[in-house]
């Protein structure tokens, strides 16, 4: 089945637009070279030839939604800084390591200039002083491209004093992190930047908007996010919100890993593609491995609570995926075949919140660990009955009250939306807690099968005859 | 805004004044403080573990979650973290509190060992306590718990058990945030999360002990108290510490009539609740099988033990055959570490027999005249806009006045300039160190002061001074002349005395310093010296180590007929005396004592006296009467009402409700000025290195060295050059080199400090090994040394 998409500018009729993985093709599309060929750089001579804040309306107008997780209106975000307080950052959150999770590796490694580009635009724009790219400490080939581009780019006069000859003048400083999953949350980054700790920040009073890196008013975005704004620059707001809704224009890139035909990172349109769209679309994955029939999918990284084949015809839009109990996320999609052994699932990814607890938070340190050895004990057949309900108690603790999760009618549950309740700073607490969860309502039997009966032996006092 | 009352009364409302409700009860709070600490004024208690109202909160343990209502419905807050906001409506104990508040009293018991009845901490420890009155009352986790090796020693002082560690991060919060000694921290993260030194650097920190009472479990725990006893069997009171003039809050703890332990107590003007190791564990001396039990008399060249009525008889007779002779011929020498009722009946006795030959200071200190400057208070001097210090080093020698004035250039906008000839313990902080070589300091104050910079910050707002003798190879004069260019420039700063020894403003006060013209304890050992002093009265004093000058202690000592020394201890001083009467020491008296400020506050008996050693102001009565010099008094209360009667700074002193919580400020005199003088310029050789000697926190002191966990610490002497000048010296580190002086010299080792100007050289004062004391000259402005290698 191919699909014929509404022509837009900048896009040949038929083909799939591509907005961030247009260079995708091209093996040296990490080259300066490859760059200024394919109108490289152009959406920065566009942008400074206007007002900084026309910018910054085009970006509010065309509503580029942040591509990290929370899905905030990049315009919006820049707007919330506080005014004439200086110096102020723009910090870039390239510590992409949700499970599951790969695109900002791809855009790094396969078109660092595009991000670049999109860094200097929205400095200019929001009128930021500084700029930190921080990219993740496993991602060696991002960090070898990003830093020979950004070298380039100083050489070609695209970054430092006097851009292009105009006015706006910013440095762009490299930061490669120490491996740590909870830096990916920016308070944590923003600590893990200034040489501390990586450890969230509680907010309040650190709204990095306001109070972030060095108590300065910093804007953390995702590297997709930044990477829309060269196309956007070069093609305005129109044509950026021709593509997909209105609550989610343009695309979005959604990396897919799992029991699939073909595993990979695709630039979807956004709002519309569903997952059925994606999973099954001989353009994208090409339907489940061996022809399988599919069990469960994970819609949006690690921590999302899980959707099963009911869900499929959800499209990529926050508004519907909320409300049905889970969330888009950092744009990972896991597939699990019916040959997936359940709790075993389940345990792989608490064990990696747990893991990359950073110890700060009483309910996500204990409890994340006091979680996954109940699931390993239940995986290796020596749990009981009794431990299925000792795991919701444990995550009730980190995630108080009803567990957003997606309806399901056969089990009797009613949708709770997105997001959950939780006694901790950040999200990676309650993250340890999502898979089990959705495990075990989903896919209870087979937690069941698993665990022996515990026998109650009653106790008699001695003497007493019962 | 103003609100008029029922009764037509105008009430002025405080802006700052946030109305909120706490469980349905209206509670005022004030404009940016936490839901918590709001609460704390309230009965509702909401349990916690991370939060200390003295630091800055980082919401770790989550055990505080209340519930506020928003628009959406009631949210799940840390209160530690969470501000209180007008209208805010709090609840601390609905069923979703419990529940949240349960769990996580359940997650941090998951992997606490329960160990209480051998835990140091069991039944006084915050997790019990909490466990109890906030927990779920059972546990479910049936794993195995976390396993560390049981306590490592991370310091001199302090063991560490990381089983029992619930990761508050209050400990390493103080160690970076309050003491700026950044030694402990987190390492690894999640389960594995621990608090460790880094490797090969210990956790040694003057101010350790704070993060052993601070920590909400039996985590960390001191050497001093491990094991020695339960919490339930201790018997406490409050009291001041007189180990140095600050005079920190304590409870003071025993038990089996033996002191066990010092717990800071957090009053607003002076400690915070904070307290130095030095201060928190020389409470060990006082326990010392050395102490002084009975009264000794010269018997031959030894001292032999005796009874109190031959001891004061025999003193009795010495004092009458000086008098004889004038009463020039007796002086009074110490009184600093005691009480103000110790020095007080000291100086009436005095007072008695004509003797006005007195001196509470020991020639390391400050003209009485600077206490008639206008007085700045700890809290006065932490608010003022400029912090000028001209003063030893405050982290060595006043540690928790370092920690106050730390905290006003690191939190509250105060600025440091700092006038010294080495880098201090606040120099990081400082925002202008300008360094002066010894001798110059009154030259370098006045040309800093006129430059531009200099004029604008000082007009920015109020100025103290803190201004203290910062180098013992210097003449007193310098110091005070300085201060002259500083009042100058800036005549409405106010002072703030550096003292050493615990009560030298309550002892000056009480009439324990030179009367009618008399000279300094200087001009007493310079006067003795020539034969005219024939009895020295020694009130706890040590002159061969408590004067810098030992060469002139021990000419004086040559020709001083008889010694009568009070003190607790045998020292090089009282080894020869004629008559040793034992004192009775800190924690065995009740009395008042005076600090640096002038904050009058109460010390407590918590113990009886060792042996048969009384308080001084017993013995100076006793002595009086054996004399016939009665000065009237029989009792302590009669004592010390007579001292307020009597001595005009004294007289704020009724108040007893404040003398034993937060104290009195004394009533200064008369404001004085001091003139300035014309600036000499004194002349160096460049083959010479100008000494800068001054104390460091763990020296030869008497309570230090009596004090097992704190006598290890103690380094060996040694003079430190600048890494340029050691180059030029030509020796590696370590090297033992000639230290001389006009053919006097003595041979010590050399290391390296940054710290340290080109062209001085300092040595610490009073360390074990070397004695450096022969070098110094206390008649000559400063002090200049030949550094050679001995081939």
């Amino acid at each position: 089945m191919s699909v014929t998409y509404a022509h837009a500018p900048g896009f040949v009729a038929g083909d799939r637009p591509k907005i961030v993985t247009s260079r995708f093709e091209f093996a040296d599309s990490y080259t300066l070279e490859r760059y200024l060929a394919t109108d490289g750089y152009k959406g920065l001579r566009a942008a400074l030839s206007r007002p900084a804040n026309e910018i910054h309306d085009d970006v509010k107008n065309a509503t580029v939604l942040g591509r990290g997780g929370a899905g905030f209106p990049a315009g919006t975000k820049w707007g919330l800084t506080p005014q004439q307080v200086w110096p102020r950052y723009l910090v870039v959150n390239g510590d992409e390591s949700e499970p599951g999770t790969y695109k900002d590796r791809l855009l790094m490694e396969r078109d660092p200039h595009q991000l670049i580009e999109g860094c200097l635009i929205a400095s200019y724009a929001a009128g930021l002083s500084q700029c930190f790219l921080y990219i993740r400490g496993e991602m060696a080939l991002a960090q070898e491209r990003v830093a020979t581009a950004l070298n380039e780019a100083y050489a070609a006069g695209y970054i430092g004093k006097n851009i292009l000859g105009s006015n706006f003048s910013i440095d762009i400083i490299l930061h490669w992190g120490a491996g740590a999953y909870v830096v990916g949350e920016e308070t944590a980054l923003i600590e893990s930047l200034e040489g501390n700790r990586g450890m969230p920040r509680l907010k309040p009073p650190f709204f990095p908007a306001a109070n972030g890196l060095y108590g300065q008013p910093t804007i953390v975005n995702n590297v997709e996010t930044l990477a829309n704004l060269p196309w956007l620059m070069c093609n305005g707001v129109a044509a950026y919100t021709a593509v997909g809704t209105k609550t989610s224009p343009g695309t979005r890139m959604v990396a897919v890993s799992g029991h699939v035909k073909r595993p990979g990172v695709f630039e979807i349109i956004n709002g519309t593609t569903t997952f059925r769209d994606l999973i099954f679309g001989e353009e994208f994955c090409g339907g489940i491995k061996d022809d399988n029939k599919l069990k469960a999918f994970v819609p949006g990284g690690g921590s999302a609570p899980w959707f099963t084949p009911d869900q499929l015809d959800l499209p990529f839009e926050a508004s519907q995926v909320g409300p049905a109990g889970s969330m888009l996320g950092s744009g990972a999609v896991m597939v699990m075949d019916e040959t997936t052994d359940i709790p075993a699932a389940a345990l792989t990814l608490t064990h990696f919140y747990a893991h990359e607890s950073c110890g700060k938070c009483t309910p996500c340190r204990e409890g994340g660990t006091w979680l996954e050895r109940i699931l390993r004990r239940i995986v290796d057949g020596s749990g009981t009955d009794a431990d299925l309900q000792q795991l919701l108690e444990v995550g009730a603790m980190i995630c108080p009250g009803d567990f957003p999760h997606a309806a399901n009618e056969k089990l009797g549950l009613k949708a709770v939306p997105f997001p959950y309740k939780m006694t901790t700073i950040c999200f990676v607490g309650p993250s340890a807690f999502a898979p089990v969860h959705s495990a075990l309502t989903l896919f209870r039997s087979e937690f069941e099968a698993r665990v022996t009966k515990r026998v109650t032996i009653p106790v008699t006092a001695v003497g007493v005859s019962s | 805004m103003t609100i008029v009352d029922p009764v037509g009364e105008k009430i002025v409302v405080d802006p700052n004044v946030v109305n909120i409700t706490i469980n349905d009860k209206p509670v005022l709070a004030r404009k940016g403080e936490f839901i918590i600490a709001a609460a704390d004024r309230t009965d509702d208690f909401i349990p916690r573990f991370c939060y200390h109202p003295r630091m800055s909160s980082v919401g770790m343990c989550r055990q505080c979650l209340v519930e506020v209502e928003t628009p959406r419905g009631p949210m799940m807050v840390v209160s530690c973290m969470t501000p209180v906001a007008e209208g805010q409506i709090v609840r601390t104990a609905t069923d979703t509190v419990k529940k949240a508040q349960e769990g996580v009293l359940e997650l941090l018991l998951a992997n606490h060992p329960l160990d209480c009845p051998v835990c140091d901490k069991g039944g006084e420890c915050p997790l019990q306590d909490q466990a109890f009155s906030h927990g779920p009352g059972e546990s479910r986790f049936i794993e195995e718990k976390r396993h560390y090796e049981k306590p490592i020693a991370i310091s001199e002082i302090v063991y560490l058990d990381r089983e029992r560690c619930i990761l508050c991060d209050r400990c390493t919060r103080f160690a970076d945030e309050v003491a700026g000694d950044p030694l402990i921290s987190f390492t690894s993260r999640g389960n594995d999360t621990q608090v460790l030194t880094f490797p090969d650097e210990p956790f040694s920190s003057y101010f350790s002990g704070n993060t052993v009472q601070i920590c909400p479990v039996g985590a960390l725990t001191a050497k001093p108290y491990r094991f020695k006893a339960r919490p339930w069997d201790l018997d406490q009171t409050e009291s001041t510490c007189t180990s140095c003039s600050v005079g920190c809050r304590i409870v003071v703890q025993s038990s089996r009539d033996e002191l066990v332990r010092y717990q800071g107590v957090d009053i607003d003007p002076v400690n915070w609740g904070w307290l130095c190791d030095r201060g928190r564990y020389n409470f060990e001396s006082v326990n010392s099988t050395e102490r002084l039990t009975t009264p000794l008399i010269k018997d031959g060249s030894e001292l032999a033990t005796t009874s109190w009525s031959v001891a004061l008889e025999s003193a009795a007779r010495l004092i009458r055959l000086a008098l004889v002779n004038g009463s020039d011929s007796v002086a009074i020498l110490g009184g600093a570490r005691g009480t103000n009722e110790d020095a007080f009946a000291w100086a009436l006795l005095a007072d008695q027999l004509g003797i006005s030959q007195r001196d509470a200071q020991l020639g390391d200190g400050l003209t009485p005249e600077i206490f008639n400057l206008p007085q700045a208070t700890i809290d006065e001097t932490c608010a003022a806009s400029t912090i000028i210090l001209l003063s030893p080093d405050l982290k060595e020698e006043l540690p928790v006045l370092y920690l106050r004035i730390r905290d006003a250039a690191q939190k509250r906008k105060s600025r440091i300039v700092e006038f010294s000839s080495r880098d201090s313990g606040l120099t990081p902080y400082a925002w202008r160190s300008i360094g002066f070589e010894p001798g110059q300091q009154a030259q370098v104050v006045r040309q800093t002061l006129d430059t531009p910079e200099m004029s604008e910050q000082l007009r920015r707002g109020d100025v103290v001074v803190v201004v203290g003798r910062a180098n013992l190879a210097e003449n007193e004069s310098l110091t005070l002349h300085a201060l002259a260019e500083l009042l100058h420039t800036v005549p409405n700063a106010k002072i703030l005395p550096v003292l050493r020894r615990g009560n030298v403003r309550g002892a000056v006060a009480a009439g324990l310093t030179p009367q009618k013209n008399s000279g300094d304890a200087i001009d007493i050992l310079t006067k003795a010296a020539t034969g005219k002093v024939e009895c020295l009265i020694l009130l706890g004093a040590d002159p061969f180590s408590d004067v810098a000058d030992s060469t002139l202690v021990e000419r004086a000592f040559a020709q001083i007929k008889n010694v009568i020394s009070i003190d607790t201890f045998v020292n090089r001083s009282n080894r020869n005396a004629d008559v040793v009467l034992p004192a009775a020491a800190f924690g065995e008296k009740n009395g008042t004592t005076t600090n640096l400020e002038g904050r009058v506050s109460n010390v407590t008996q918590q113990i009886t006296p060792r042996g048969t050693s009384r308080p001084d102001w017993i013995i100076a009565t006793e002595l009086g009467l054996s004399l016939g010099a009665d000065i009237g008094v029989s009792s302590l209360d009669e004592l010390h009402q007579k001292m307020i009667s009597c001595v005009v700074e004294f007289s704020s002193c009724a108040n007893v409700a404040a003398i034993q919580s937060d104290g009195v400020l004394m009533v200064h005199e008369t404001p004085v000025t001091i003139s300035r003088s014309p600036i000499v310029s004194i002349d160096r050789n460049s083959y010479n290195y100008r000494l800068v000697v001054s104390r460091t926190m763990y020296d030869k002191a008497q309570s230090t060295v009596a004090s097992q966990s704190l006598s290890g610490i103690i380094t060996e002497a040694a003079i430190y050059v600048h890494p340029l000048d050691l180059a030029r010296i030509g020796v590696v580190e370590g090297t033992s080199v000639r230290v001389g002086i006009d053919g006097t010299n003595i041979v010590i080792p050399v290391n390296a400090n940054n710290g340290v100007h080109r062209g001085t050289a300092w040595l610490p004062y009073n360390h074990t090994g070397v004695d450096i004391r022969p070098l110094l000259n206390i008649a000559s402005d400063i002090v200049d040394v030949r550094i050679e290698v001995i081939k």
